[in-house]
């Protein structure tokens, strides 16, 4: 991994949503959501992370990785054996569709990392750190698998095509979860592949990303200090990763973590009580590198709740409407009227203004 | 006597008729070069071409122009070459010089380009949003711990070490009482305080009527202790270490004794007269260990302030830029191979060291690599000639930029090179009282605030149309930054792609 890796470049549609009592809530409904966006999207890239779907093995890490060819995949199950207890695995259900033939390999591990392992350079890595060090792994070093969703019962589903074509390719419908979210891609600068659709995912945390992000160079560079190589060659895998490195790894509360990759101008925190004043400076001090710059808006998912967040000065549009214990987020408020006809209240988020949506029960 | 085999560097027109015999450019000319017998006649042999007299001549009946006449020509032996032939063959010494390199080496800034944005992410005007230069410089911890307040507000649970605030990304390069005049001090301190940045004193110490600016100053702590003394150190708002310069890395500082007059005495506490000599090795530092030392001997003093240590760019310099930050500095300060300098042998100024461009990118490659870039900011120096420069040197790992001879330009330098002559006609680099008062501190403060100003809306300019609104996303963001007509190990070293990739 180097700095020749190219990046990819996107504008896309996104929509969310949450329903806060845990209820579940079936695929068709995300899909009915993202279609009407077709325009945000051009047919090389869609796709759909979700909530709750593996209540089985929800104990257990589920590896969704796409393989380009056979020793890829020997590779990494070879690792995988090695290092996990894999409770299950198998093709991850899909099916050819008029416009999907061609496709990688497609499967999924339920797997635990065993106590003694033999791999000697993380034998000391306890669990979220190691998936996250066989995540970077297996995308680095093992030429032609990516893996792409590793959270617990939960998982990402994407690949090229328009999010229609996607979703009956994986049979979304056929799930039920608490939270989907779902993208419909436009890249501009390189073809689509599929381990550049969104959603990207690390443990647990989903992002799925309209925007580009012009400090992607500074963003990389950053994360590579704490062992996170980018190998997916898109800009949004930067911000799973940020905010795996700051909620995760530095304890830092969603709402702060916010604060920091869509940080507040500067003029706007010299007017700050003294406390809020000298946090956010030493925010923006400390995680300047991590400051998410360019357009997005971005839904961040993970297991206990969903974020919607634009930047800081909204070049990205981001839409919120709220429902009994459901709360949806879009890149446009058609694509929420499409499933939720009558919302009890619509808004437009403000600049940089995390909407923070918790599970009402956390244990789900 | 003896003929001098040597030919004027520059021949001094004066088109006769038209000067009105007011004699100003005699009286300007501090080099002895103008003499007046009925009409002002030039002796070309003195004349270094610092253009004072071109300026004041009310009829602008002066030119000042290279000498043409010819050399057999030889792409071996230079002009410059025999030039120095017999110069050394007359006096068997050491060529001396002042201010930066100027060889024909490649200037790898101007072999790298921006980028900016298009359709897919739209660039930002900075005319009508905010667009922020500001910067902090110094030790950052890798993360941050808070506390939930009772009303949900975000509160630290620990503060982080000091810092120094700096509201535009550039500071001025450390410049002595002694080198410089005291007016060019008071320029760069008034400025600084304006601009919310910092002036650095150099090794010379600090003047007692600018202590008031102390706070807009990096106080500096070099061999020869000039100047240093508990309350200086405190003064400041930050403490830098000279180890290297970049204009004569492993060379020691001289400041001539006929420059040492009563307030240079005092500030630098020593006495009138005397060679002020600093030589390269500090009397107390001869490994990494003394360095830590004094690092945090300075720190108890100053109530941990942040330390700077400025290197040199030599060979080897990641890793000991490595060493310095795991010694404690704060600040790393680079100083590339171009950079200016009071009075330095010319074959030293010109042959020692490597570009600042390289030493940059492979310091801030292997900090990133050891996981400690956090740990000290960078600030990058050596000719940083125009906000381009600037911008380019950020891009490739600054926190920071520091200008020395740009901000004497600025204040009426004309490079030319005979600083360590202490004749400086615009009264810059000169402690000769009928010429620093040449150098007005006020009008010269103006010229600094403007092009500090006019710098910065260049910066903003350049971050708008990468579609960035903070300089901080484009700190180290090489990936912003493409190279024309450079070789692959050095793009490579740079970690910059080629234009067209």
């Amino acid at each position: 991994m180097n700095h020749n890796y190219q990046k990819d470049i996107s504008g896309c549609g996104l929509t969310g949503l949450i329903s806060k009592s845990g209820e579940l809530v079936p695929g068709s409904v995300i899909i009915k959501s993202i279609c009407p966006m077709r325009d945000r999207g051009n047919g090389l890239g869609a796709g759909f992370a979700a909530y709750g779907i593996y209540p089985d093995y929800k104990d257990y890490y589920a590896l969704h990785i796409m393989f380009d060819h056979g020793t890829a995949r020997e590779l990494t199950e070879e690792f995988l054996e090695s290092n996990y207890e894999v409770a299950k695995h198998e093709r991850i259900p899909h099916q050819k569709t008029k416009y999907i033939v061609y496709h990688p390999m497609l499967y999924r591990y339920f797997v635990k990392p065993k106590s003694g392992r033999p791999d000697k350079e993380f034998a000391d890595v306890e669990g979220d750190d190691f998936v996250v060090r066989t995540v970077m792994k297996v995308n680095s070093e093992i030429e032609g698998a990516y893996v792409f969703s590793s959270g617990k019962n939960m998982g990402a589903f994407k690949g090229v095509g328009f999010p229609d074509e996607i979703a009956e390719f994986y049979m979304i419908e056929d799930y039920k979860g608490y939270i989907w979210t779902a993208h419909n891609r436009f890249p501009t600068n390189t073809p689509g592949w599929w381990g550049g659709a969104h959603p990207f995912t690390l443990l647990d945390w989903s992002i799925v990303h309209n925007g580009e992000i012009s400090s992607y160079g500074i963003n990389k560079r950053y994360l590579e200090m704490f062992g996170y190589r980018c190998t997916l060659l898109t800009d949004t895998e930067v911000i799973a990763y940020i905010f795996d490195l700051m909620i995760r790894r530095h304890g830092m509360p969603f709402k702060t973590a916010c604060k920091a990759v869509a940080a507040p101008f500067w003029k706007d925190i010299d007017d700050m009580p003294e406390d809020e004043k000298e946090a956010l400076t030493s925010i923006r001090m400390v995680y300047g590198s991590a400051l998410l710059n360019g357009p997005f808006s971005i839904l961040f998912g993970h297991s206990n709740g969903l974020i919607g967040l634009s930047d800081r000065i909204k070049l990205r549009p981001l839409v919120v409407a709220e429902k009994d214990d459901r709360v949806y987020m879009a890149s446009e408020e058609s694509s929420i009227r499409e499933i939720c006809a009558k919302p009890a209240k619509v808004w437009y988020p403000r600049a940089g203004e995390p909407v923070i949506v918790n599970l009402d029960n956390k244990n789900i | 006597m003896r003929r001098s085999y040597l030919i004027p560097e520059f021949v001094v027109d004066i088109e006769h008729t038209n000067c009105r015999r007011c004699k100003r450019c005699v009286m300007n000319c501090s080099y002895e070069a103008l003499s007046f017998e009925n009409k002002v006649v030039p002796d070309n042999f003195k004349c270094v071409a610092c253009h004072r007299c071109v300026v004041y001549c009310p009829e602008q009946v002066i030119t000042v122009r290279k000498n043409p006449t010819d050399f057999k020509g030889s792409a071996n032996w230079t002009d410059r070459h025999r030039l120095d032939i017999w110069k050394q063959a007359e006096t068997g010494s050491i060529l001396l010089t002042g201010m930066g390199n100027d060889l024909p080496y490649e200037i790898i800034f101007d072999h790298l380009v921006l980028d900016a944005c298009q359709v897919t992410n739209p660039s930002i005007d900075p005319l009508r949003e905010p667009m922020e230069l500001r910067t902090y410089l110094g030790k950052k911890p890798d993360s941050l711990e808070f506390v939930e307040t009772p009303d949900g507000k975000l509160k630290l649970k620990e503060k982080p070490p000091k810092n120094l605030k700096l509201e535009i990304p550039i500071v001025f390069a450390p410049m002595s009482y002694g080198a410089i005049s005291l007016n060019s001090h008071k320029a760069m301190a008034m400025a600084a305080k304006e601009m919310g940045t910092v002036m650095h004193t150099g090794e010379g110490g600090l003047h007692e009527e600018l202590y008031d600016y102390g706070q807009y100053t990096i106080t500096q702590c070099a061999s020869g202790r000039f100047g240093v003394h508990a309350d200086y150190l405190k003064r400041g708002i930050a403490v830098d270490i000279k180890i290297g310069q970049g204009a004569k890395p492993g060379i020691g500082g001289h400041l001539p004794g006929e420059k040492v007059g009563l307030d240079i005495s005092k500030t630098r506490m020593i006495p009138m007269g005397t060679d002020a000599l600093s030589p390269a090795p500090h009397h107390d530092i001869y490994s990494i260990e003394d360095l830590r030392q004094l690092i945090f001997a300075i720190k108890e003093a100053t109530g941990y302030k942040p330390v700077s240590v400025k290197i040199a760019t030599v060979h080897n310099i990641a890793a000991i830029a490595s060493g310095v930050v795991r010694a404690g500095a704060d600040i790393v300060y680079l100083d590339g191979f171009r950079g200016g300098t009071g009075a330095a042998p010319r074959i030293v100024r010109d042959h020692v060291g490597i570009p600042l461009e390289l030493a940059l990118a492979s310091v801030d490659d292997r900090l990133r690599q050891e996981g400690i870039r956090n740990h000290a900011s960078l600030i990058a120096a050596g000719s940083i000639r125009s906000a381009a420069d600037a911008i380019k040197a950020i891009a490739l790992g600054a926190d920071a930029v520091a200008i020395g001879t740009g901000a004497l330009i600025a204040i009426g330098c004309r490079v030319c090179q005979t600083c360590h002559m202490g004749r400086c006609a615009w009264g810059i680099a000169t402690q000769r009282p009928e010429l620093t008062r040449r150098l007005d501190p006020e009008i010269a403060a103006e010229r600094l605030i403007n092009l500090l100003r006019a710098w910065s809306l260049e910066i903003k300019e350049v971050l708008g149309s990468l579609g960035l609104n903070a300089i901080e996303s484009l700190r180290g963001s090489r990936e912003r930054l493409r190279g024309i007509g450079l070789d692959s190990q050095t793009l490579d070293i740079l970690a910059v792609k080629a234009a067209g990739k």
